[in-house]
């Protein structure tokens, strides 16, 4: 048989992608199916066994309500606060052409390869019970006030780990932008928070976009940080993990987890219908 | 004028300040493990006396973790690559669904699906007590790295053509996606590989939940030492962290590079 023609090449690829194709899916879409969408077809039955109401203890019951409304009141106090200081550290960065910009660029965004329970030792060390700076204050003669299991120790260690992926995308965005764009604008003699607001923003605004969601939902879904601190400020993972383990209270567990999880995942999916966002890791 | 002329100072002013934020608390972890007392500080003398206890405590997590995020690193590929490859060609909507589904275990918090792999195989003794738990969790939360990096090469319009070609002169499904698509693909499969790496050997959030008192992973033993050690032996753990895992990820990066400059495209 004639194999050797072009057409018949093609058919013979439809044909490969067809059958053969689906054949490739198999392995991945069963260990899928096996270990996360059973699991979690169990997880979402679970809380109908105590009745319907169980699926809103979030919102009926004020201690689960205080813990959501915390974790989200910090989860966008810190996002903000990323994409400022995230912005102006990678476009500072990213426009730079010095080596030593790509250098530090490169150890800034280093935190990103660390587990969070390291992020809060770092702020144990340096604001904890025996922490550097109560130490620095006492002998200072100020207060000693150990704040890292408190609100700002946890703002801050959420802003640790969030600042080097916000760093890293606008030092990358900055890179792509068309300096012609910039040198034209001030050419026709435009101020530079003309040229911030008219050529900037406009360019930015999908990196913006991108990083606001990723962020926020990692600071949601962060655990092993507010482990560590075992902070004052009850964050949901927390209370979910207290209600697993301390209570075995497994309905509400799965039902506040669901109600983590839709969260996380809508602001991730907003953000890639408004703006096309890659990847990040929640 | 003043206020152009200050700008750049403050992005200057900002990015030192950043800098000092993000390095102080390593540069203060990693000092704290080799200090004979971290209340006393460099006055109180350097010893390697927490290095060694960790070591003796801790060092099976250590290979643990290292061996995990070995065999994460395989089972996505094998899993991951044949997968990519349906969803780079097919436009049906099926494929579609199944590349949305499989990325939902990193839109949804690790704690979730930990919680969930414990209520559908918890009371599977053998299974829960074994590494393979653990295992699996991170192969669920690291496949679709793989998936959608190799899945992205293989859209290529190059690689297209190149797959008729070798249609073309006789070569069958196995001889072109073995002997065509995976050599070409191979930098994305190895950067995937290399993120795929990173994240299982510090994932947390899922391994907390997921390990047992015999099953415990680097991450794992830094939150119990953390928990129940003094400071200097949780620094002199973080600082084992940073020194084993640290050269690993950069060597795996530097391999990387190398795949694809002799590539080069």
């Amino acid at each position: 048989m004639p194999a050797f023609a072009p057409a018949s090449a093609a058919r013979r690829i439809a044909r490969g992608r067809r059958s053969l194709a689906w054949a490739c899916a198999v392995p991945a879409v069963a260990f899928f199916a096996a270990f996360w969408l059973l699991p979690v077809a169990r997880l979402l039955a679970l809380p109908a066994e105590q009745g319907w109401q169980t699926y809103f203890a979030v919102l009926t019951e004020p201690r689960y309500l205080r813990s959501l409304l915390q974790t989200a009141g910090l989860s966008v106090a810190v996002t903000l606060a990323t994409l400022l200081l995230g912005a102006a550290v990678g476009l500072h960065l990213g426009r730079s052409r010095m080596a030593a910009s790509r250098l530090l660029l490169g150890v800034l965004t280093l935190p990103l390869s660390f587990p969070g329970v390291i992020i809060g030792f770092f702020f144990i060390l340096l604001a904890g019970r025996q922490g550097l700076i109560p130490n620095l204050a006492e002998a200072a003669g100020l207060e000693r006030w150990p704040f890292a299991y408190g609100l700002l120790g946890l703002f801050l260690a959420y802003l640790y780990f969030s600042l080097p992926r916000a760093i890293g995308a606008y030092a990358a965005a900055a890179r792509a932008i068309d300096p012609a764009l910039e040198e034209a604008a001030r050419s026709l003699g435009a101020s530079r928070w003309r040229i911030a607001r008219d050529v900037w923003m406009p360019q930015l605004a999908p990196t913006t976009l991108a990083c606001a969601a990723i962020v926020f939902a990692t600071c949601m879904g962060a655990f092993g940080t507010a482990f560590t601190l075992a902070s004052k400020w009850e964050v949901l993972p927390i209370t979910i993990y207290n209600e697993f383990t301390n209570y075995a209270n497994f309905a509400l567990a799965a039902s506040l987890s669901i109600t983590l999880g839709v969260t996380t995942w809508a602001a991730l999916a907003a953000a890639r219908r408004f703006g096309g966002l890659g990847m990040g890791q929640a | 004028m003043s206020s152009t002329a200050r700008r750049p100072w403050g992005l200057a002013a900002t990015t030192a300040a950043v800098t000092l934020f993000i390095l102080a608390p390593m540069a203060l972890s990693v000092s704290a493990g080799l200090m004979n007392n971290y209340a006393a500080g460099w006055r109180g003398g350097i010893t390697l006396r927490w290095l060694h206890e960790v070591w003796t405590q801790y060092g099976g997590t250590v290979l643990a973790s290292v061996v995990i995020a070995a065999a994460t690193v395989v089972i996505t590929a094998l899993l991951g690559v044949p997968l990519a490859y349906p969803l780079a060609r097919s436009r049906s909507r099926w494929t579609a669904w199944v590349e949305e589904a499989i990325t939902l275990p990193v839109a949804v918090p690790g704690l979730a699906t930990a919680l969930a792999l414990i209520l559908a195989y918890g009371s599977w003794a053998d299974f829960r007590q074994s590494f393979a738990f653990v295992l699996v969790g991170h192969v669920v939360f690291t496949l679709p790295f793989m998936v959608r990096t190799v899945a992205a090469a293989l859209r290529r319009p190059e690689l297209l053509e190149l797959e008729e070609a070798a249609a073309t002169l006789g070569a069958g499904f196995a001889q072109r996606f073995v002997g065509v698509l995976v050599p070409a693909v191979f930098p994305a499969i190895v950067s995937a590989a290399l993120m795929v790496f990173t994240l299982s050997v510090g994932e947390f959030n899922l391994t907390w939940m997921l390990h047992t008192p015999l099953t415990r992973t680097l991450p794992v033993g830094l939150a119990d030492s953390y928990a129940s050690m003094r400071l200097e032996i949780g620094s002199a753990y973080t600082l084992v962290f940073f020194a084993v895992v640290l050269p690993l990820i950069w060597v795996l990066q530097l391999a990387a590079r190398a795949v694809e400059q002799k590539h080069g495209h």
